[in-house]
């Protein structure tokens, strides 16, 4: 079961994954290069020329390299926790469970660390310090899974205790809002874009939002409808 | 029960097989090497040999920048 779960999220990322680079380059890539043009106007004073080891239209492949095998290892990621969470989650069908999934997942992994540290394009940010963004960045996507994770349990534990449901949900939306503030307290502050135009930064972060988007949107739909499939064509069992 | 999706049935943490959690560990790490190294990442703990990292960096740019990781 494992093993077929794994198949079908490798299947559902790939093709996610080229959905999503096919959104970033047609809404992404023209802030990209906007924000390159601003990096080379804003360097044209100084003598300094940054050498270029993938030309630009390469880099454009490579986006479709990068977004296509992320959602290929994502989705094997997926896979595994569907075959994990699926059973224990509440709705019916594996449809709407492969989509709460995806759903739970985009807000953890992606949404919540998103607010926090907000894509950055080219040029934002100091390379010096790439070494403890970086940290900073994947603390955070780590502690808002388990925000999300600790959510869920907690309101399947409050339903079993017999809780009310408006109780249960506001003690456990109360929950959610206090562990995301205290994260956004305790962790350090992103870059600041200084001379960066506003305009271009925010259809950059808009673009960015957007790719991932479709990403798990894609892994939700596309893995729920293969194991609507598989279940429709074997109704007891492979 | 293989394939059986019945509402309710799941496996254990104990029954999840080793395999799948080094296979979690290796996705993990190939997504690390995709999304975030860079030369200058990596220099701390490789010292040169880290530069090869660069490629990948530069390659993966684009899709780095738009999925939001800390690219540079």
């Amino acid at each position: 079961m494992l093993a077929s779960y794994l198949r079908r999220g490798i299947a559902a990322g790939l093709l996610a994954g080229l959905l999503a680079g096919l959104f970033a380059f047609f809404f992404g890539e023209p802030t990209v290069d906007g924000a390159i043009q601003f990096e080379e106007a804003a360097a044209a004073g100084q003598h300094e020329e940054e050498e270029e080891i993938v030309s630009r239209p390469i880099q454009k492949v490579g986006l479709f390299f990068a977004t296509g095998l992320s959602g290929v290892l994502v989705g094997g990621l997926f896979g595994m926790a569907y075959s994990y969470f699926g059973g224990r989650l509440a709705s019916g069908s594996e449809w709407i469970r492969s989509l709460s999934l995806a759903g739970a997942i985009f807000v953890g992994a992606f949404l919540i660390p998103f607010l926090k540290y907000p894509a950055n394009p080219p040029t934002v940010g100091d390379p010096a310090t790439i070494g403890s963004r970086t940290t900073a960045y994947f603390t955070m996507v780590a502690l808002s899974l388990l925000v999300v994770l600790g959510a869920w349990y907690a309101a399947r534990r409050l339903r079993e205790l017999g809780v009310a449901a408006p109780a249960r949900q506001l003690a456990v939306g109360l929950g959610i809002a206090v562990a995301v503030g205290v994260l956004f307290l305790v962790l350090p502050a992103g870059p600041d874009p200084g001379e960066f135009p506003a305009g271009l930064l925010w259809d950059f972060r808009l673009s960015s939002l957007g790719t991932q988007l479709v990403l798990w949107a894609g892994i939700g739909v596309v893995f729920g409808l293969l194991c609507e499939r598989a279940s429709r064509r074997e109704p007891l069992g492979s | 029960m293989k394939g059986n999706t019945t509402l309710g049935q799941h496996i254990s943490l104990g029954e999840v097989p080793l395999w799948s959690w080094l296979l979690t560990l290796l996705l993990l790490a190939m997504l690390f090497v995709l999304l975030s190294a860079s030369g200058e990442l990596l220099a701390p703990l490789l010292g040169q040999a880290a530069g090869i990292f660069n490629y990948a960096h530069e390659f993966a740019h684009d899709g780095r920048h738009l999925l939001s990781v800390p690219c540079h």
